[in-house]
């Protein structure tokens, strides 16, 4: 089975991301940036994938020039080949943009799998993925906590509100996976060395043969979220519990 | 004045899915027409719900095949052919699994813009949807633009549900069959996980429990004070992906958002990726041994302790409160 495995670069999530407010886009200047967490897991179910079946795997990514970073760290992890779609004319893309560029860039080439993220860290637009289904006319399994392969055919327990679905797939198909489906590995020293001589096509709008993509949407206003007061801190000295108690029958909930 | 809104209405159980309504009761209070679409075997068993909370036409479908297939192709389907007869200014979908499964699909049909992770919807000439970024410290405003519909993904629990004593609406049926495309993915088996008391959403009182109460184990006591309290328990992400609870007891960012009148975190830190997911709860208390704990800077109440031996005296308090 051959496996796509969409990832993204995204600004450190332990560091506070902060909006350009000229351009209105996410600041990337001065911000450690990293592989999408997100991601790992969907490379990692991609790996299982691929080698259970003799495939493998294709990571790719929109973004700057320094998402690099991000696509080699999937092929440290095992990954046989990045794609990177760069151009000036993508910063700010909307999620349609890029799902319009990540479908082209992914038929490029025959696959039986698309995986990506249930949603980005950064973006967290969480549509981009249906979208990649659509443009390519394949189902989208989505939101998958549990993963199995059996030929042509997928079964992923899906995440719903209630519980999950049982849900059978052909391939091809996209799928996109919760955090927690899987552990995702660490790259090894020798998949780390690996990686550097792994090929990776740098492609352009141009090469995707995408017309031109007016975004529908536009930034108004941004501003500060109105921020909750801290009440009372009480240290512990054995009255604690009784303290919430009396809160709780003050607030007449008990 | 909006013009035309639509809102996607789930189905669950022959049940209004909750954010289907808060949402028709916002649409109402934009001045428009309101326009609900629903897509679901049971559709005739809500259509007067709909109706009540503001929908003064419900498209409905109803195919069977709905129930072993996943909806959005199907429901993306119908959608986009309806609304090239019908322009809606705008169609409000609530963050669901399924609610983004057709949301994505249909912004490609529609090559329409989407904006999602909404948290208010307003229409002031313009349609435009507030997001909040940066762990909800920022909020942004981003309107749609170019006079194509508007697509809007709104998070659950934005809005209070209120029904408007609206009359039984027309209902118009939605035909458009499920394509063979759409077949290609089956639901075999939809597994329901039963829990007693509330769900988090509707609960007065969610208590949840984080990294802090150090084993899978300690959850019991959470399950304990709940059942005190008539509440839920809720989690933080580090201990759902640690596989200490499901996924369905997350409270934040990539889990719910929950706002009910207290909101009790044991030994949750409170960084603002779960935060943004409670933050809207009326009282919020924090038990954590961190005197500096981000979570006290939002408690109402802060006691600053071993959730381990608090616990333990909560549960006999409150036993011996209720006699
Ligand atoms: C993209 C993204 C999305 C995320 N989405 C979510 C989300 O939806 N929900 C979510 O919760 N998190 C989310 N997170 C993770 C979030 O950043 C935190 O890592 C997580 O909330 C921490 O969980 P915690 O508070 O249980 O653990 P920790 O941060 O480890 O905190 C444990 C706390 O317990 C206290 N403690 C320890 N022992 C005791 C004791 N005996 N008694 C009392 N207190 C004690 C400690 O002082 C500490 O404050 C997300 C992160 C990212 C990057
Ligand atoms: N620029 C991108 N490059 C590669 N994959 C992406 C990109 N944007 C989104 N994705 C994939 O789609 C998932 C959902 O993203 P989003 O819809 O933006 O929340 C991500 O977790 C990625 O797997």
């Amino acid at each position: 089975m051959n496996v796509v495995v969409c990832v993204k670069q995204v600004p450190d999530p332990n560091s506070a991301g902060q909006l350009d407010p000229a351009t209105k886009t996410l600041r990337r200047e001065g911000v450690e940036v990293v592989l999408d967490p997100g991601d790992e897991y969907g490379i990692e179910a991609g790996l299982q994938l691929a080698d259970a079946s003799g495939g493998q795997v294709t990571v790719v990514s929109m973004g700057p020039d320094k998402a690099l970073d991000a696509i080699r760290k999937a092929l440290a992890m095992g990954a046989a080949k990045g794609v990177l779609i760069s151009d000036p004319s993508l910063a700010g893309s909307d999620a349609l943009t890029t799902a319009k560029v990540l479908a082209a860039a992914i038929k490029r080439e025959p696959f039986d799998l698309v995986i990506a993220a249930t949603e980005s860290t950064d973006g967290y637009t969480g549509t981009v993925p249906q979208m990649i289904a659509e443009l390519l006319g394949v189902p989208a399994v989505t939101f998958a906590k549990h993963i199995e392969a059996d030929g042509g055919t997928l079964k992923v327990n899906r995440q719903t509100e209630a519980g999950y679905d049982v849900v059978e797939a052909d391939l091809p198909a996209v799928l996109t996976v919760t955090a927690g489906v899987n552990e995702p590995r660490y790259p090894s020293l020798k998949g780390i060395m690996a990686a550097k001589s792994k090929p990776v096509d740098r492609l352009t709008v141009a090469d995707l043969g995408i017309g031109d993509v007016a975004p529908g949407q536009t930034i108004t206003n941004i501003q500060p979220a109105e921020e909750r007061k801290a009440g009372e801190v009480v240290e512990d000295d054995g009255t604690g519990a009784q303290r919430i108690v009396d809160y709780l029958a003050s607030l007449k909930v008990i | 004045m909006a013009g035309k809104i639509w809102v996607l209405t789930e189905v669950l159980e022959g049940n209004v899915v909750p954010v289907g309504l808060e949402l028709l009761t916002k649409a109402r209070s934009m001045g428009g027409t309101v326009e609900a679409l629903v897509f679901s075997p049971e559709a005739d068993k809500v259509t007067a719900t709909l109706g009540e909370y503001g929908a003064t036409t419900v498209y409905a479908a109803s195919d069977p095949a709905y129930n072993e297939v996943l909806l959005g192709g199907p429901a993306a389907d119908a959608i986009a052919e309806l609304a090239a007869q019908q322009s809606p200014d705008v169609i409000l979908i609530g963050a669901t699994y399924t609610g983004r499964d057709i949301a994505g699909r249909l912004a490609v049909k529609l090559d329409a813009p989407i904006i999602a992770n909404g948290l208010d919807v307003s229409a002031n000439g313009d349609i435009s949807v507030q997001t909040a970024i940066f762990g909800a410290t920022q909020v942004v405003d981003t309107k749609f633009e170019g006079g194509k519909t508007g697509i809007a993904v709104i998070r659950a629990k934005s809005f209070a549900a209120e029904p408007g004593g609206g009359a039984a609406p027309t209902v118009v049926p939605i035909t458009t069959p499920v394509s063979d495309q759409h077949r290609k993915a089956r639901v075999k088996e939809r597994v329901v996980a039963k829990s007693e008391g509330p769900t988090l959403e509707d609960a007065p009182i969610v208590i949840s429990g984080g990294r802090g109460l150090q084993d899978p184990s300690n959850f019991d006591l959470l399950q304990q004070v709940a059942q005190l309290v008539g509440g839920a328990v809720g989690a933080s992400r580090a201990v759902v992906d640690a596989g200490w609870v499901p996924y369905a007891m997350q409270v934040g960012q990539t889990g719910k958002t929950v706002k009910p009148t207290v909101y009790i975190a044991c030994g949750i830190s409170g960084a603002m990726q779960h935060t943004v997911g409670m933050k809207g709860a009326k009282n919020i208390v924090a038990i954590n041994k961190d005197a500096e704990a981000p979570i006290f800077k939002l408690a109402d109440l802060g006691v600053v302790g071993d959730v381990l031996k608090i616990l333990p005296q909560l549960i006999e308090a409150l036993k011996a409160k209720k006699g």
